[in-house]
């Protein structure tokens, strides 16, 4: 069957309402609620759980989930699971080293979270910056996401060969001073990330749509996350952010995302309108450090 | 209300001679927004919205992500991420995985369009060497929508403009030189307009 295709010659509109008692549905057995997520992007994941369950419509994948209450995991990988790299967009590690890794320097302790880590490529990135910058023992990387399934394969740090090759390319572009392949050992045509490495990176899971603050972080990264969220959402976990930093902490966005549409907005210093790097109350507390 | 509230664009080989060949032509006062995906390689900064930009009369800029659509002005999807329009009329980025290769994708655009705003969508195909945005604009005629597609004869690639007149045989084919011109008349208020009728 060409699902695609039976999507297509359905009306847009029918699909739409069938959509709005999936989303109720997921809710009502998993208590994860997607009604405030991006509605285009979340049809597209939609329509491909559709096809890999073997589900003509929405009204179906509903139906095998009231009915036949499949494990939730693989649905959930389906709509959340991002694909990433060590160092992506390398300018903007570049730009954290060099507007936010001084100030870091300054706290006795640092508290950094990734949040929406999915296989923690990011985390990683930040714990081999943090050991090049010296900041290594008195920081903890947390890294958070919806799916318990992402994190635990980022806690094992494996990484294909032609994954690695891509990253080092990366690593230099983001100013990295050493070598990539000092933090991964390599065997069975892939790389494993260090485990001392691995160990300074708090792997756990959290929502952005329904959990609150846990610790008061200096920096939070959040990138190609809040894309996936409607306007309110966006807010919200904004909102979250704003609370769990510290006074003029940091944080970054991804290169789309910026703080333009939310009401925090006017609470929040840019640094680098590329990088979309963040300061709360930067201009506010100015000469008052 | 303009009859259509968008205009959607898809272009690939060839891109950028073909969009600056008709963008400056368009009146300032046209009545819709345009969305436009040329597939670009990752990694890199565009200058696609900065070099239309030059002699278009209407406002071009890269896409944020949540912009409400405005009339009148050109909005270019950023490299490496899929751009999709919601239905509430505002553009919506995504990192999904490419799609048949491409990101951002012509057909993900077309048919979050067709989705979203239904009737109230143009899709237009130009010149590209595969066939991305033949489903979609299939989607956008299905919606209730108009189709165009350059002249495949003229076009610097060929494949697409074949590939999408293939998939969606009720779209009008168009030359570039016309495309601006065309636009124009079938954006207009129905009052005025006489000289294109939408095929039943």
């Amino acid at each position: 069957m060409d699902f695609e295709n039976s999507f297509e010659e359905q009306r847009a509109q029918d699909s739409e309402f069938e959509l709005d008692l999936l989303i109720q549905t997921i809710f009502h057995r998993y208590q994860y609620d997607f009604s405030g997520y991006s509605r285009a992007s979340l049809k597209r994941r939609l329509i491909r759980a559709c096809e890999i369950r073997g589900c003509a419509s929405f009204s179906q994948l509903q139906h095998t989930i009231l009915h036949d209450t499949p494990p939730f995991d693989s649905l959930l990988d389906i709509i959340t699971v991002r694909v990433s790299d060590l160092f992506r967009d390398p300018h903007y590690f570049k730009a954290f080293r060099e507007l936010v890794v001084p100030q870091l320097r300054t706290y006795p302790s640092i508290n950094l979270w990734v949040a929406g880590c999915a296989t923690g490529e990011e985390a990683i990135s930040l714990a081999i910056i943090l050991r090049e910058e010296g900041l290594e023992s008195r920081s903890t990387v947390y890294a958070t996401d919806i799916n318990a399934n992402v994190l635990k394969q980022a806690k094992r740090g494996v990484y294909t060969f032609e994954q690695i090759k891509n990253f080092s390319e990366n690593y230099l572009a983001a100013g990295g001073t050493h070598s990539l392949s000092d933090y991964y050992t390599t065997g069975y045509n892939a790389a494993k990330m260090n485990r001392d490495l691995l160990d300074r990176i708090v792997f756990s899971e959290h929502n952005l749509v329904s959990d609150g603050s846990f610790a008061e972080m200096q920096f939070i990264s959040c990138r190609n996350v809040l894309i996936y969220f409607g306007v309110e959402l966006q807010a919200r976990a904004i909102a979250l952010f704003e609370e769990s930093l510290c006074r003029r902490g940091f944080l970054g966005l991804g290169s789309k995302e910026s703080l333009q549409r939310v009401p925090q907005n006017q609470r929040f210093v840019c640094l680098d309108q590329t990088q979309k790097l963040y300061q709360k109350g930067g201009v506010v507390d100015h000469g008052r450090v | 209300m303009a009859e259509y509230e968008v205009v959607v664009v898809g272009a690939s080989a060839g891109a950028l001679d073909a969009l600056q060949r008709w963008l400056p032509l368009l009146p300032a006062t046209f009545p819709s927004a345009i969305v436009i995906v040329v597939h670009l390689l990752p990694g890199h900064a565009s200058m696609l919205a900065e070099l239309l930009q030059k002699n278009c009369p209407l406002q071009v800029k890269e896409a944020d992500d949540k912009e409400p659509l405005l009339a009148g002005t050109v909005y270019c999807a950023a490299p490496n991420y899929h751009l999709l329009i919601e239905s509430d009329g505002h553009l919506n980025y995504s990192v999904d995985d490419p799609v048949r290769g491409s990101r951002p994708s012509i057909d993900v655009l077309f048919s979050s369009a067709a989705d979203a705003l239904r009737e109230k969508v143009i899709g237009v195909v130009l010149t590209g060497a595969n066939d991305d945005g033949a489903k979609g604009l299939q989607k956008i005629v299905r919606e209730g929508g108009r189709a165009f597609v350059q002249y495949p004869a003229e076009a610097h690639a060929s494949a697409m403009p074949l590939a999408a007149l293939g998939a969606c045989p009720e779209a009008t084919v168009v030359p570039l030189a016309q495309l601006a011109e065309v636009l124009e008349q079938v954006t207009q208020p129905a009052k005025n307009k006489h000289q294109i009728e939408k095929p039943v």
